[in-house]
């Protein structure tokens, strides 16, 4: 552990990363305190006002202020990311677990799904999904957490291939512990560590998506503030407002940026040996 | 064992039939994986909340519980699930994905007259991708923790942070609305005729945009590639031994290097197909591009099954291929998989 803190430390762009993750937390939980307007607040006298010291962003096309929706928006990136991948991960492990430790029919069974799954463009499966189940805050959470738990499936299968036959393992079979018990709580544990760079990296592709749906209208619906939708609203007034198309972005790009440095670094740290 | 008598008797011979056997296989696979797709997606749209009928007629109180009774009649959404499935799968196999609800005309006609234009954007960034990632992750591996290999990472970090359509957005917003040098929809100027010349230029211009922004990711994911492909096959001994030799550094690159790292890349750019594919409802339905992606956006917000469906598996048949000709061209650039297939059976 402490060796693990030697090497993340010595990382400044892990480090970075980790900083920008905090800051975007204490963001979405400060949101209240932080935003200078209501965000829902509709002002008809400062309609597509530019960036200026009243709205430090400029106003949206209600006269809402742009920074105080960005604010609130961190809160629905986060939680969307942070459910979306708590679903994949969930699938994902159960999948991966079962598929590891019963090689035959149940692996092959569950490896031919990853492969049906991998085979269909994501993005596709996503939207026809949500073309049924209809687009709002809850269902995308969920279709995005559904249609990304492959890879910590393939990872977690990968470790249990190589623990099922560890000495520890054989041991616990021996002495008659049931099945279940072997899975979860003895060989799990040790296969977490790839799975915790994963989520953190899930984390950030879960917030691109997010922003993607609800730019096309097909994720967070207006009024809840989230950056794609604020970015929408750009869209439709491109030639007018730039405002309105640049700052979400930089928070997306900054959120991701950070979740992704910080899941880089996460992996060099645990697996020293992959670092030239 | 037949196989050992032959490859006694005729290497070459034998090495044919176990790319034969190796094709076959992965034909199989791929054949189970099509079914698979076909079940997956047939299940997503029928075990889901909300019917086509209800889409049609909600909205019209006039319409009676009897009129939608005929209605899902129509569809044949009255019979058990699994008949609809084997005539689903039957039609679908003569490429027959029914009538779009909306307009009423045949799907596949509609994704015939789509696709042209999606593939061709999607391959024009697959070759700008080559073209461009291919010697910038050869230059950064060669000049391994130099200030451009530094900043290739910067680039790779920020394209695998970027959002797609937000980068669409600052392209438009930079040289369509703020330079006022390119057009920001379509892929042609309409309503006036042109001369061939006239009009590939028009092309170009109105495509400038879409393409860049679908190859972006791409871009990032793929010079890291090369990059980490490249310096891999730098620490192998040929190499050292290139180097011992006395060759000049040009030929270690190019010649020695390059060709063997070249290998894991070809099946990447078989993996890329599904981000590109995928990529293309956003980029068209930003630049207004009347593509497959547009029609797949559309058909989604209006809950236009067949063509939903339709467009699903198009996607993920052409994933696949993509996928399979990615295995081929490794099997046929890598001698290591041919004794692999040998080993394996």
């Amino acid at each position: 552990m402490r060796e693990f803190w030697r090497h993340f430390r010595r990382n400044r762009l892990a480090v970075a990363g980790g900083a920008i993750v905090a800051a975007m937390l204490a963001v979405a939980l400060l949101a209240p305190l932080l935003a200078p307007y209501d965000p829902s607040a509709i002002q008809v006298s400062s309609i597509l006002l530019p960036p200026s010291f009243d709205h430090l962003l400029g106003t949206d096309a209600l006269g809402r202020d742009v920074l105080s929706r960005m604010i609130y928006g961190t809160q629905i990136s986060l939680l969307v990311g942070f459910v979306a991948v708590g679903i994949s991960v969930a699938i994902g492990i159960f999948i991966g677990a079962l598929a590891g430790y019963y090689p035959g029919r149940v692996d092959t069974l569950f490896m031919r799904l990853v492969d049906i799954m991998l085979s269909i463009p994501t993005f596709f499966l996503i939207l026809a999904v949500i073309a049924l189940v209809g687009p709002n805050l809850i269902n995308i959470m969920i279709v995005i957490g559904v249609t990304s738990w492959m890879g910590v499936a393939r990872l977690v299968r990968g470790e249990f291939l190589a623990l099922r036959e560890s000495d520890y393992v054989s041991a616990a079979r021996a002495l008659g512990v049931p099945a279940h018990r072997i899975i979860f709580s003895h060989i799990l544990p040790n296969a977490m560590a790839p799975v915790y760079v994963s989520t953190i990296l899930g984390i950030a592709a879960a917030v691109l998506v997010e922003s993607s749906l609800s730019f096309l209208g097909l994720g967070v619906q207006p009024p809840t503030p989230s950056w794609g939708n604020i970015l929408t609203d750009g869209k439709s007034n491109i030639e007018i407002a730039w405002w309105l198309s640049c700052f979400p972005g930089v928070a997306i790009l900054v959120t991701v940026l950070g979740y992704n440095l910080l899941g880089e670094g996460l992996r060099d740290a645990l697996d020293p040996r992959l670092k030239k | 064992m037949p196989t050992v008598a032959i490859s006694q008797a005729n290497p070459r011979l034998c090495q044919s039939l176990l790319m034969l056997r190796f094709f076959l296989h992965r034909s199989g696979q791929l054949l189970i994986t099509l079914l698979g797709i076909t079940v997956l997606t047939f299940g997503i749209m029928h075990l889901a909340p909300g019917e086509p009928t209800v889409v049609q007629s909600e909205m019209n109180p006039r319409v009676s519980a009897q009129a939608r009774e005929q209605l899902r009649k129509l569809y044949g959404l009255d019979r058990p699930l699994w008949i609809q499935y084997g005539d689903w799968l039957r039609r679908m196999g003569t490429l027959d994905f029914g009538t779009a609800f909306t307009d009423g005309r045949p799907v596949a006609e509609a994704i015939a007259e789509k696709i042209p234009i999606t593939l061709t954007i999607n391959l024009l960034s697959l070759v700008l991708i080559v073209l461009v990632a291919v010697p910038m992750g050869i230059y950064a591996a060669v000049h391994h923790h130099s200030g451009f290999d530094k900043a290739t990472t910067v680039f790779v970090f920020l394209g695998f942070a970027m959002p797609t359509f937000w980068l669409a957005l600052l392209l438009m917003l930079l040289f369509g609305v703020a330079l006022g040098w390119l057009p920001i929809s379509g892929y042609q100027t309409l309503g006036v005729s042109l001369s061939f010349g006239e009009r590939l230029v028009d092309w170009t211009r109105h495509l400038l945009l879409p393409v860049f922004v679908s190859a972006f990711g791409g871009l990032a994911g793929f010079s890291r590639y090369v990059r980490s492909s490249m310096l891999e096959v730098t620490l192998q001994d040929y190499i050292r031994t290139a180097r011992a030799k006395g060759l000049d550094e040009r030929t270690i690159v190019y010649k020695h290097a390059f060709r063997n790292a070249l290998i894991p890349i070809v099946t990447l750019l078989g993996l890329s197909v599904p981000g590109l594919i995928g990529g293309s409802v956003i980029f068209e339905t930003i630049y207004a591009i009347p593509g497959m992606g547009q029609l797949f956006y559309q058909a989604v917000t209006a809950r236009d099954y067949p063509v939903v469906m339709g467009i699903t598996v198009i996607g993920a048949l052409l994933t696949l291929l993509g996928n399979f000709a990615a295995d081929l061209s490794y099997a046929l650039v890598n001698p290591k998989v041919k004794a692999q297939s040998e080993g394996r059976k």
